[in-house]
């Protein structure tokens, strides 16, 4: 086991120390010891020549299916895909069985014998079993390592627990992440609601399910002076919310998948299951709007929403097929292929949509930097490489990805973690 | 991604071409005229049926029967399907069987297209949740086509349940792609705006007598009850104002037919009166359903006739 590793010649992009420019990266004992033109030897070298030398991209966003639905994905085969997808931390939400609402839970999602290849940080319930009733014990689960409590597929939608939730997390230094859909609009519904769902004769989810939520999150975060985080943003309207709200002061973060930057609603085609999720692909106006949100910086970082699921649950009538799609290791080449190659957004700003920006979402110390005594998670990708995404060699035990076959620009060739080689491309 | 349905496969109208809906009418037609022959003879039909149904059943299960196949049915409630068989595992079993041919009901929209694309053998959609009735849009058709020359240019109009209508979203995409002038009439829940985007020529109306007024063709659809308590539709209000009474079809065209695809609620889309008069051709749909469904059947075995 290497104590040092060497990354000679990269072109390092390290938006939070300013950093743009050729440079070798020295890590030693776990941390960034040095950054520069380095003689100092090391016990490994990696050449990253052509490459891009980032901080470890963070994904806030990931379901690893660990405790209790192990047959759709491991903690272990969860993180294999992260590391394949240049992610050298994720986020792990709490819809497991059981529900991660406690203290015991969350330590053990990170135990070591999980097998994790990647820094996994929980994010806790809200609620107790997130029936949206009781507050779980937050500053118990913020001292087991949760980075932040959210309800995510089972929205708080009760305004007087969602504002105790907001004060509470205040308190304990955390944000309150929400996957805002009104329930009470969406029942029976599986895609968005307009001309395509009128079509194809199914159900559709409003483009106001999504937006009420998040105003009446706006306004009690205002009240509150908490932090509101916002799941998986994919409607222009409740963007534009999540604008007006920050221009006013409030304390409002907000994610976008690749998905809902990439595809459209009419994508589902006639009633193809691997482009169901929630929220749903919505309209070529609302996938607009995600990426002008990405160019201007109003959306503040990329997530996956990697939600694995077994064949036998999306091979069924597409209302009866399961939500969610797989993410962690197309991520990158989303991103690249559609905002920097073809939309000209620099790679600084993809690096802050993918490491910076997630890093200070949910305040994690020494990570989304390679600044001097940060971490050593460092993801280093060749952004000119053309590849062709290959679902059967997922290192998740998932295939429901939409985008088997697709070609991209860009790709991983090596995702560092503490100072270790965990993948290479 | 799976694979093609089956050549012969009727999933809905919205994919077909006008020449391919004309072949069929026609091949109904000579069907309809022609001494019945055992031209499936060997054939082995499946009726997979996840809903409840009377004509549509009955008449795909006569037509098949007419021209000499076996024919099977298969109910959700009365096979595996109870115990939790998949309907793909279900398709796997019925083609293992023998089954040539695959005609499918179900709740769920795109039911039949998942099917499709596990099995080798054509499928019929006999009705997939919201989304289509392809068969049922046929004899519509069939049966206009028996009173006016041609579908170009008619006027029709489509009255009541439109959004939960898989027979409305059929009998549009056919309709508009033969030229005629849809209009879809009823209130704002049971007819959003968004349904004069399902294809060219449709438009939306509230108002009954416009919906109604110069229309060759006049289909009321069946309004189910339930479904108004959901959306706090009273039942009162929509007879006020959307049934179809002796009086409000008369200001249709002289020689217009009045349509309904069935099951009839008589008092709640149309009065009794509507429903047994002469320009009333319901009994026809039903009698034509035997003929379309032949030609589709022998479109789908590959039938020459």
């Amino acid at each position: 086991m290497s104590k040092s590793l060497l990354i000679r010649g990269g072109r390092v992009v390290d938006p939070a120390s300013g950093m743009d420019a050729v440079a070798d990266v020295l890590l030693r004992d776990g941390k960034v010891a040095a950054v520069g033109k380095i003689t100092d030897k090391a016990d490994e070298t990696f050449n990253a020549k052509g490459m891009v030398v980032a901080p470890g991209f963070i994904d806030l966003h990931v379901h690893l299916r660990e405790p209790g639905q192990s047959y759709k994905e491991s903690i272990a085969t969860g993180t294999q895909a992260a590391a394949a997808g240049g992610f050298t931390s994720v986020c792990a939400m709490p819809n497991t069985a059981p529900v991660n609402d406690s203290a015991e839970t969350t330590r053990w999602m990170q135990s070591p014998e999980r097998g994790a290849v990647v820094n996994v940080f929980p994010i806790a319930a809200a609620t107790i079993g997130s029936q949206g009733e009781k507050l779980t014990d937050f500053k118990a689960l913020r001292a087991a390592g949760a980075i932040a409590v959210s309800d995510d597929g089972k929205p708080v939608l009760d305004d007087r627990i969602m504002e105790d939730a907001l004060r509470s997390a205040a308190r304990v230094g955390i944000p309150v992440i929400q996957h805002a859909e009104d329930t009470r609009l969406t029942g029976g519904a599986s895609m968005n609601a307009g001309p395509v769902s009128f079509r194809l004769g199914l159900r559709g989810m409003p483009v106001e399910a999504e937006a009420g939520v998040v105003g009446r999150d706006i306004e009690l975060a205002r009240a509150t002076k908490a932090h509101i985080h916002v799941a998986h943003i994919s409607t222009a309207d409740a963007l534009e919310r999540v604008k007006r709200a920050r221009a006013a002061g409030v304390h409002v973060s907000c994610e976008v998948t690749p998905h809902h930057f990439m595809l459209i609603d009419e994508n589902i085609g006639q009633y193809d299951t691997r482009f169901k999720m929630n929220p749903p692909l919505r309209s070529a106006a609302d996938r607009d709007a995600m990426i002008a949100g990405l160019l201007d910086g109003s959306i503040d970082c990329i997530a996956t929403d990697h939600a694995p699921h077994a064949r036998h649950e999306k091979e069924v009538e597409f209302d009866k097929a399961a939500f969610g799609i797989t993410g962690l290791e197309t991520a990158l080449g989303i991103a690249l292929t559609e905002l920097h190659h073809k939309r000209k957004l620099p790679l600084k700003r993809i690096v802050e949509l993918l490491s910076t920006n997630p890093a200070k979402i949910v305040n994690l110390e020494g990570r989304g930097t390679l600044a001097v005594g940060s971490y050593a998670d460092v993801t280093i990708f060749d952004p000119a490489k053309k590849w062709k995404f290959d679902a059967e060699k997922s290192k998740s035990k998932a295939r429901n990805t939409p985008f088997d076959g697709w070609p991209f620009t860009g790709r991983v060739t090596a995702t560092i973690v503490g100072g270790e080689i965990v993948y290479r491309g | 991604m799976p694979a093609r349905p089956a050549p012969g496969s009727l999933l809905g109208i919205e994919p077909l071409d006008i020449q391919d809906i004309n072949g069929m009418l026609d091949a109904a037609y000579r069907m309809q005229k022609r001494r019945p022959r055992p031209l499936f003879k060997e054939k082995r039909v499946a009726l997979l049926f996840y809903e409840s149904s009377t004509r549509t059943r009955v008449s795909f299960e006569y037509a098949a029967k007419i021209l000499g196949a076996t024919t099977t049915l298969v109910s959700a409630t009365a096979s595996s399907i109870e115990k939790g068989e998949s309907l793909i595992d279900t398709g796997y079993t019925l083609t293992a069987l023998g089954a040539q041919a695959i005609i499918i009901r179900h709740p769920s929209s795109g039911a039949p297209h998942l099917l499709s694309r596990y099995v080798d053998v054509p499928v019929i959609n006999a009705g997939d949740g919201l989304h289509e009735h392809p068969s049922q849009a046929l004899l519509d058709a069939y049966t206009i086509l028996r009173h006016k020359k041609s579908l170009k240019g008619l006027r029709v109009a489509l009255i009541g349940d439109i959004f939960h209508s898989r027979v409305a979203r059929s009998d549009v995409h056919l309709l508009s792609k033969a030229g005629a002038l849809v209009t879809l009439c009823g209130p704002d829940a049971l007819v959003p705006e968004v349904a004069t985007t399902l294809a060219k020529g449709v438009a939306v109306t509230r108002d009954l007598k416009e919906a109604i007024t110069g229309a060759d063709v006049v289909i009321a659809l069946r309004i189910q009850k339930e479904r108004l308590a959901g959306l706090q539709l009273s039942l009162d209000d929509y007879i006020s104002r959307y049934q179809l009474t002796a009086e409000r079809v008369r200001w249709a065209k002289k020689d217009a037919i009045v349509m309904h695809p069935g099951p009839i609620i008589r008092g709640l889309e149309l009065t009794a009166d509507v429903a047994d008069a002469e320009r009333t051709v319901i009994v026809e749909q039903v009698k034509n359903g035997v003929a379309v469904r032949m030609a589709i059947l022998a479109r789908a075995l590959g039938v020459k006739h």
